[in-house]
């Protein structure tokens, strides 16, 4: 069987190989490696518990924040600490700015340039592909650059600099905002709903977030299958298979995004089953992660991340990436927008999943329309804020304990586990986004999500990186140095 | 410049960091980030998060760098270089080529006119080199302070100038772009670098500069606890007063820095930040003065005039100091100033 080594595979954050065995022109199997360590993990062993807040933003720079709050909560976990409504608030403003540029930078800068390759140069879309998302040369792409750089100012004030902001502690946010500051604050969001409305969907945000089934969204495309960058899109998928192409594993894990105060979640969590249309309630307890194929020790067989090890052995046979393979309940699980969107019961999400499975093509979408459906909640945070009141309580940490901080990043969900002795940080365990989707086989053998999504992929007479491939790697958003950190 | 064809040819590479200077580059002030590129003569060669060239046309390109058929004017590497485990480099593999990184980059910076370290884990090792340093992490030209790093501290690049070292965790999008055009408009030399081979137009300043906080500074006014208005170096561990670099004149994402949304300069341009040997927000002091003075001061003197101005300190900036808005406002007189 002809073995095709993949790699470097760029446009995703960090570092990433894919071997793939091919039989027919098809992907008959694949195995996917995370080619770096870091070890954030063991750096992170006898640092004081505080201290966990500088270093873990630096695991990811396209999803720092995401690190931050994770860390965060696990802190207020290990205190008991109750942010307060303004920290609430903020927090989940940060980290939706930081969601929604992954998002943005995804689809024009990471996606979207791949149906500008020479290899499809004979579809009649090819020229206006080119035109809009070549890199560095295409309008929309440099638009959008652009778009990200103004949004990003938001973080300016809120949070300082981006990426590696250090203004997220347990007990809220060290930036207090002001009745002025929040109308400016305010204005730049809609400088940013300007742009998604005119350039990306050339619809209102409401009106994307209201398309209900397949048949809305199709009598939308034909109304101008070209015009704005969504429908650009859904005219080339329709063209290209992405319906059908890269099915994930079928299961779909959120652990709820944005917590409002008081209680619940803007998007709630959950585990979808595809195939039984029905909703369970996360159980973190049930997660483990298995070392079997990484370069890591896998000693005592699968462990839940609060008795995780990470000890790095490069020698060890069969291993083939540095990355664990978690599981729940024994199961491969996808994360990202489409299971945000999927256990928050999107009506579109559900009914594409239900027809097509977790794909290319319904990825794209579900990170898509969150762009659409979070904007407008960003709103509504600013006008909750109430200036005058605490944004920031200070923590008190215990010198013993343990504390876990879920959250939901662009690509997914993202778990922290920490120990605390004497003081110290004992130890402190990561569960990546793509740590899930770009899993390893487990002990069992069972290929993870992007093993799995990649089986059946077309590969074409004389490719050396198939662009089908690359379509399906990219849809997951993938982040390997948040992966491996 | 403007229609002629770029000529300076820019390959950027990463490696044992987060990507966080590249994500952080693409936030630079300008409407236009590939435009300003192509003004300043910039032909970027390929970059990994935004170029399409992926797998064996990568590869392709790299090793005609390395026969020399491809000229490389500036070598950009981003993160630090992984020489573990047991010196093989196994740590980081190029993807697809089953070599690792490190020999990659010994053997373009031979090529290269320019070596450039994006950021202070290529500076340094920064953030990766932090606890035992399992991944025996370092810079290109330096761990931590010592001169060595993976390319050795008689290194100088075709050009004759050591690795420029544009540190900074992570680095202003800005520092890069006027260093890369500096270099492409030939008007740098091994003068416009400092000591530690970082460009001076930013290493000669020091965050204190210009930092918001500069009256609760002066009256010793100090904040207590996160998201506190006062000064952060009497408690918060904040080293701005030590730091070399212009976060406070020239700002992050539009107007920020770390100072004016309420947390402590770690020092993140500084070889060595990530083990201060404290915790990072929590000032370490002796006798209850901090160990940490500011640059070119006598302790006596910082003794003396810290006293002297606590007492002196308006109710209005005490009070606001442990506050998160102002809680005194200034008076408005009914008088022209004089």
């Amino acid at each position: 069987m002809p073995r095709l080594l993949v790699g470097p595979f760029n446009r995703v954050e960090g570092d990433l190989e894919v071997t793939l065995d091919v039989q027919q022109g098809r992907v008959a199997s694949a195995h996917v490696n995370s080619t770096m360590y870091r070890g954030f993990e063991q750096i992170l062993q006898d640092k004081q518990p505080h201290d966990a807040l500088v270093f873990v933003p630096r695991i990811c720079g396209i999803c720092s924040v995401s690190q931050s709050v994770a860390a965060a909560r696990a802190l207020a976990d290990l205190g008991s600490i109750e942010v307060p409504p303004n920290g609430q608030i903020v927090t989940n403003f940060i980290l939706a700015t930081e969601n929604l540029a992954d998002h943005l930078m995804h689809f024009y800068v990471f996606f979207m340039p791949d149906f500008t390759h020479a290899s499809y140069a004979r579809h009649a879309w090819h020229g206006e592909a080119v035109a809009r998302f070549a890199p560095q040369t295409g309008s929309q792409t440099r638009a959008a650059t652009a778009a990200r750089q103004r949004w990003f100012t938001l973080l300016g004030t809120l949070a300082g600099k981006w990426p590696h902001t250090q203004c997220i502690e347990p007990g809220g946010s060290t930036r207090a905002v002001d009745a002025a500051e929040r109308i400016r604050l305010l204005a730049k969001v809609r400088e940013f709903r300007g742009f998604l409305e005119s350039q990306l969907f050339a619809a209102p945000l409401e009106f994307i977030s209201s398309l209900d089934s397949e048949a809305a969204l199709l009598r939308w495309l034909a109304e101008d299958p070209l015009k704005g960058d969504l429908r650009m899109f859904l005219t080339l998928a329709q063209d290209t298979g992405l319906r059908h192409l890269g099915p994930g594993p079928g299961r779909y894990l959120s652990y709820g995004a944005y917590p409002q105060p008081g209680a619940g979640f803007a998007f709630a969590p959950g585990v979808w089953h595809a195939a039984t249309q029905t909703l369970n309630a996360v159980d973190a307890q049930a997660i483990r992660e298995d070392a079997t194929h990484a370069w890591l020790s896998d000693s005592g067989g699968p462990r839940h991340p609060i008795q995780g090890i990470t000890q790095p052995e490069p020698d060890k046979p069969a291993a083939y990436t540095w990355n664990k393979a978690p599981r729940l309940d024994g199961a491969v699980l996808e994360t990202g927008a489409i299971a945000r969107q999927l256990a928050s019961a999107h009506p579109l999400v559900r009914e594409l999943v239900g027809s097509y499975g977790g794909t290319v093509f319904t990825r794209v979408v579900a990170r898509l329309l969150e762009l659409a459906r979070v904007v407008p909640l960003m709103e509504q945070w600013l006008m909750q804020l109430r200036p005058g009141e605490a944004f920031c309580v200070p923590a008190q940490l215990p010198s013993e304990g343990t504390g876990v901080g879920l959250s939901e990043a662009a690509r997914g969900s993202l778990g922290h586990w920490m120990t605390v002795q004497g003081g110290r940080i004992a130890s402190y365990q990561i569960v990546a986004p793509t740590t899930w989707n770009f899993s390893p086989r487990d002990a069992a053998g069972t290929p993870g999500a992007l093993e799995q999504a990649l089986v059946g992929a077309p590969v074409l007479e004389g490719e050396t990186t198939p662009v089908a491939v690359q379509h399906i790697v990219r849809s997951f958003d993938p982040c390997m140095v948040c992966t491996v950190h | 410049m403007s229609g002629a064809t770029p000529a300076f040819n820019v390959l950027w590479l990463q490696s044992g960091g987060c990507g966080g200077c590249s994500m952080s580059l693409l936030c630079a002030d300008t409407t236009d980030f590939h435009g300003q590129l192509r003004q300043a003569g910039i032909n970027l060669l390929w970059h990994p998060s935004i170029s399409l060239q992926s797998g064996r046309e990568l590869v392709d390109m790299l090793q005609a760098i390395v026969d020399g058929q491809l000229r490389l004017d500036a070598l950009c590497i981003e993160g630090a270089l992984l020489r573990g485990p047991h010196g093989t480099g196994r740590f980081h593999m190029l993807a697809g080529t089953g070599i690792p990184m490190t020999h990659w980059v010994q053997q373009l910076a031979a090529q290269a006119r320019h070596v450039v370290a994006v950021g202070s884990c290529a500076a340094w090792g920064g953030i990766t080199a932090a606890g035992d340093n399992l991944t025996d992490a370092c810079g290109l030209q330096y761990l931590d302070a010592t001169p060595g790093g993976l390319l050795g501290a008689a290194f100088r690049s075709r050009s004759g100038l050591p690795v420029i070292n544009i540190a900074g965790c992570p680095t202003h999008p800005s520092w890069v772009l006027d260093s890369l055009m500096a270099l492409a408009a030939n008007g740098f030399t091994e003068a416009d670098l400092d000591t530690l081979g970082r460009p001076r137009f930013y290493a000669d300043q020091l965050v204190h500069h210009g930092c918001t906080r500069n009256e609760y500074y002066e009256y010793k006014a100090s904040a207590e606890k996160p998201s506190d208005l006062g000064c952060m170096m009497e408690h918060m561990g904040c080293k701005g007063t030590q730091v070399h670099a212009d976060c406070n004149t020239r700002l992050w994402n539009g107007e920020g820095s770390c100072t004016r949304a309420g947390y402590a300069c770690i020092a993140c341009t500084e070889p060595g930040f990530q083990e201060p040997g404290h915790p990072f927000h929590e000032t370490p002091k002796f006798a209850g003065i901090p160990i940490g003075l500011p640059t070119d001061m006598p302790k006596a003197w910082f003794v003396a005039l810290a006293s002297l101005s606590k007492s002196a300190t308006p109710k209005r900036v005490k009070v606001n100091a442990v506050a998160d808005h102002l809680v005194v406002k200034p008076v408005a007189r009914k008088t022209t100033l004089k």
